[in-house]
């Protein structure tokens, strides 16, 4: 082999042998951090695993959001208007979360059937409904506009 | 009328591009000169019709014309005429126009400096970024014209500009961005300039460079305008959030600043010359990927505008078209480009592919994680979402290793460079490095943790190897100051981006480390004690603004018994839509940031809030503006000048001749 073939080879098999090794620790690193999304249908007929970091949506269900008054934590029913799920959260909620919006909250069940959440989102903008909330709402056979007091948003 | 004489224009604006997408490239193939020379003018042309159209559209929401459909869903009469004016981009169709329109100003500042360049490269460059330009006004016509009309019955007042974008950062956030996204499509215009004309030699590079430099120095800047802005209204204490809209201009900015460094190689040395052009393309495509997932809705972010599956369909169409079609002519003309491969193992050569390597990895991991839930829910049906642990820990490590490299690269010499210069060079430097490294978190903090010491380890790594360059550089000359002074723009600019580098790094790491966050219920008279500081609540007043009613909080900030500071956070509600938004009171310092964020009122005048302490960050976005300065300088470099100058004398001439020879196709 020519030496600049040589050279040459050797640079490729650089590439090759840092590129797989990134491949391999990215593959691992998305094994790892895989979020899966339930509607509050499948959580409530079981097909979540006990402990499991997952991401719930649905809409919050008019009067059931109760703050405590000593403390930042408040509990809420999320629905896909099919099934409830009940959610409490410790800290401020985002700015437009509100009774009958979509929501998508982050945590996991505790033993009492609880969503402990540590995160909820809410879109910013109010035309706009998330696709994973819109997914839950599909899946369930409901729509919202069928559901929510004075018609489409 | 007046908003149809926008759509009107924008339409001239349309044909204008499709002429300056045709002519001109034809014209370079068959030599016409004639063709070739409109390329200029049609440029021009197609600039000005999109600023009428933009125009128009900023004059129909100041004069609150509701009967524009874009208008009536993004102001409001109580809107501040800055909104008002601001408010063009505020929604999918107007910020698309500023998109457009920001390319057309590239193009047009392409046509006016590009003397230098011959003729036949700079009418392939305007007729690519013509083509470019065809699709967008194209897509704006047939789905999302900003100009259409609410008929018969316009509403009385609008529906107003979201409340969170009611801010200065929304002033200057999008523009910078898209100015900075759209200068990519100028660099691969220049690359794809190269491919159409089959000359593949290292000049391309050279007109290129500049391009490249601004385009990344501007990309840079807005990105972290958009944390900034981020950090400081969405009231989170964060400033980056892996977000699948905040992904892609990230993107674009990893294969950006791969792609100017590889410039640098293909134009000093003539090697790499088919992997920069791939880059530039790549850089381009993560452009386009941005827009794509902003405006298509498929992903869940705080950026999303109203989904429309059209839409999704037609800027996948334009990278479909675009990319796959420089993709195809790459394939075709690879082989033309023979790069040299006389270096050695241990050369700036090696060097820049090593950085080139780490980022492109890390683009094609944040390119994974990013898109992986589409893929993944288009193969199962299932939905899900990569968290932010994924990105850390593929891009920290990546970043550590670049930013370790990063300080040898100025010290290799092309081809080849001894190993123990290396050494003997380096090894003091690394020793100080790692000695500051463990003692200055350690006596500023008083604590240790092993990111911190890494950080700031590696930050004095680049900080002092950069300073011993300058020792080194300026040794031989009859004073320092002169020594400074010969040394060249493009020097001081890689110097200056890399220094913004050691700074940012450092700012994320002590950040990360140090930050110390609280959310406590308190009645006014009350105070609650975060790091050394104590918050104390005073009580709130309401405060009306012209587009909102709110309450506005006192605090004083103590530090051991003195007061430093006195902040007042927000709570409002904007009237139009009724809906509340916190306005976050922070203080700014050098070393640290105090940042509260107003909750909700409870029980009797107690508040919900949340009280952060964020050490060093202001040290990440003060890192971007080092690295926006580093680029402009390096563009500024007096040698592009001279080049220029040297070359728009040689075309002169050649033009004259050329002319002639023009006139004569023309008339025949």
């Amino acid at each position: 082999m020519k030496p600049h073939r040589r050279k040459k080879l050797g640079i490729i098999l650089f590439i090759a042998a840092g590129l797989s090794v990134a491949v391999g620790f990215t593959a691992f690193a998305l094994k790892q951090n895989i979020n899966m999304f339930y509607t509050p249908t499948q959580v409530a007929e079981g097909e979540v695993g006990a402990g499991q970091h997952f991401r719930i949506g649905g809409m919050v269900k008019t009067g059931t959001v109760l703050g405590a008054t000593d403390s930042l934590k408040v509990n809420f029913v999320t629905t896909d208007f099919v099934s409830d799920v009940p959610i409490q959260y410790e800290g401020i909620l985002p700015d437009l979360f509100r009774e009958g919006q979509g929501i998508v909250a982050e945590g996991e069940m505790d033993a009492a059937g609880v969503f402990q959440a540590s995160r909820v989102l809410a879109k910013h903008d109010e035309n706009f409904m998330s696709p994973e909330v819109k997914a839950a709402l599909d899946a369930a056979g409901a729509s919202a506009d069928n559901h929510m007091p004075g018609g489409t948003n | 009328m007046i908003p149809e004489v926008g759509a009107f224009s924008l339409i001239l604006a349309l044909c204008l591009s499709m002429m300056l997408a045709t002519l001109p490239i034809i014209g370079a193939y068959q030599n016409n000169f004639l063709w070739m020379s409109m390329a200029r003018p049609l440029s021009a042309g197609v600039f000005v019709f999109l600023a009428i159209s933009i125009a128009i559209l900023a004059y129909a929401f100041v004069t609150d014309d509701f009967s524009v459909q874009f208008v009536a869903q993004h102001s409001n009469t109580l809107l501040p005429d800055r909104y008002k004016l601001t408010a063009v981009w505020g929604g999918h169709e107007g910020s698309f126009l500023l998109w457009t329109f920001m390319l057309a100003g590239w193009m047009l500042a392409v046509a006016i400096f590009s003397k230098s360049m011959p003729l036949e490269f700079v009418a392939r460059v305007l007729g690519v970024l013509g083509f470019l330009i065809t699709g967008y006004i194209l897509f704006m016509l047939a789905t999302s014209n900003p100009f259409d009309r609410i008929v018969p019955l316009p509403p009385i007042d609008g529906a107003d500009l979201n409340s969170a974008l009611q801010d200065f950062g929304f002033i200057i956030h999008p523009p910078t961005l898209y100015m900075g996204y759209v200068g990519f499509s100028v660099v691969f215009a220049f690359a794809m300039a190269a491919l159409l004309s089959g000359k593949m030699d290292a000049a391309w590079a050279r007109w290129c460079r500049p391009w490249a430099n601004i385009a990344w120095a501007i990309l840079t800047l807005g990105i972290a305008l958009g944390s900034w802005w981020a950090y400081y209204e969405l009231g989170w204490g964060g400033w980056w959030a892996w977000d699948p809209v905040e992904n892609p201009p990230l993107i674009t900015w990893l294969f950006g600043t791969a792609l100017i460094h590889s410039l640098a190689a293909t134009e000093k040395r003539g090697v790499f010359k088919a992997w920069t052009v791939l880059l530039a393309i790549l850089a381009f495509a993560g452009s386009l990927l941005g827009t794509f997932i902003t405006r298509s809705g498929l992903l869940t972010s705080v950026h999303a505008f109203a989904s429309d599956p059209d839409r999704g369909f037609f800027i996948l169409a334009i990278l479909g078209i675009t990319v796959g079609g420089a993709l195809l002519l790459f394939a075709f003309r690879a082989p033309l480009m023979k790069s040299e491969f006389g270096f050695d193992l241990v050369s700036r050569e090696i060097l820049l592919l090593s950085n080139n390597v780490i980022l492109v990895v890390a683009a094609a991991s944040v390119f994974l994680g990013t898109l992986f839930p589409m893929v993944y829910q288009a193969i199962t049906d299932d939905l899900i979402s990569i968290g932010p642990p994924y990105f850390n820990a593929i891009f920290i490590p990546l970043m550590a290793l670049l930013a370790l490299l990063l300080s040898i690269g100025p010290y290799t010499r092309w081809k080849r460079t001894s190993t123990t210069y290396l050494m003997q060079q380096l090894g003091k430097v690394a020793l100080a490095a790692l000695t500051l490294g463990v003692l200055l978190p350690l006596l500023v903090t008083r604590q240790i943790s092993l990111p911190a010491t890494m950080a700031v380890a590696i930050g004095s790594w680049i900080m002092l190897a950069m300073l011993q360059d300058l020792v080194n550089k300026t040794a031989n000359k009859a004073t320092r100051l002169k020594g400074l002074r010969a040394l060249s723009f493009s020097y001081y600019g890689m110097q200056m981006a890399h220094m913004g580098m050691a700074v940012m790094l450092i700012g994320v790491a002590l950040t990360s480390s140090f930050s110390s966050e609280r959310s406590v219920l308190l009645s006014p008279g009350q105070d609650v004690g975060l790091s050394n500081y104590v918050f104390q609540f005073e009580g709130t007043a309401s405060v009306n603004g012209p587009n909102y009613v709110g309450e506005q909080a006192t605090f004083i900030v103590l530090q051991e018994g003195e007061e430093i500071a006195i902040l007042h956070p927000e709570r409002r509600i904007y009237l139009a839509t009724n809906t509340p938004s916190t306005e976050m009171a922070i203080d700014a310092g050098f070393l640290r940031d105090l940042f509260i964020t107003l909750g909700e009122q409870k029980e009797g005048d107690s508040w919900s809030m949340t009280i952060y302490v964020k050490p060093f960050v202001r040290w990440i976005w003060l890192g971007a503006i080092f690295m926006t300065f580093g680029g402009i300088l390096a563009a500024a470099d007096k040698r592009y000048r001279r080049l220029r100058r040297k070359q728009t004398e040689l075309n002169r001439e050649s033009g004259k001749s050329n002319s002639i020879g023009g006139e004569l196709q023309a008339s025949s």
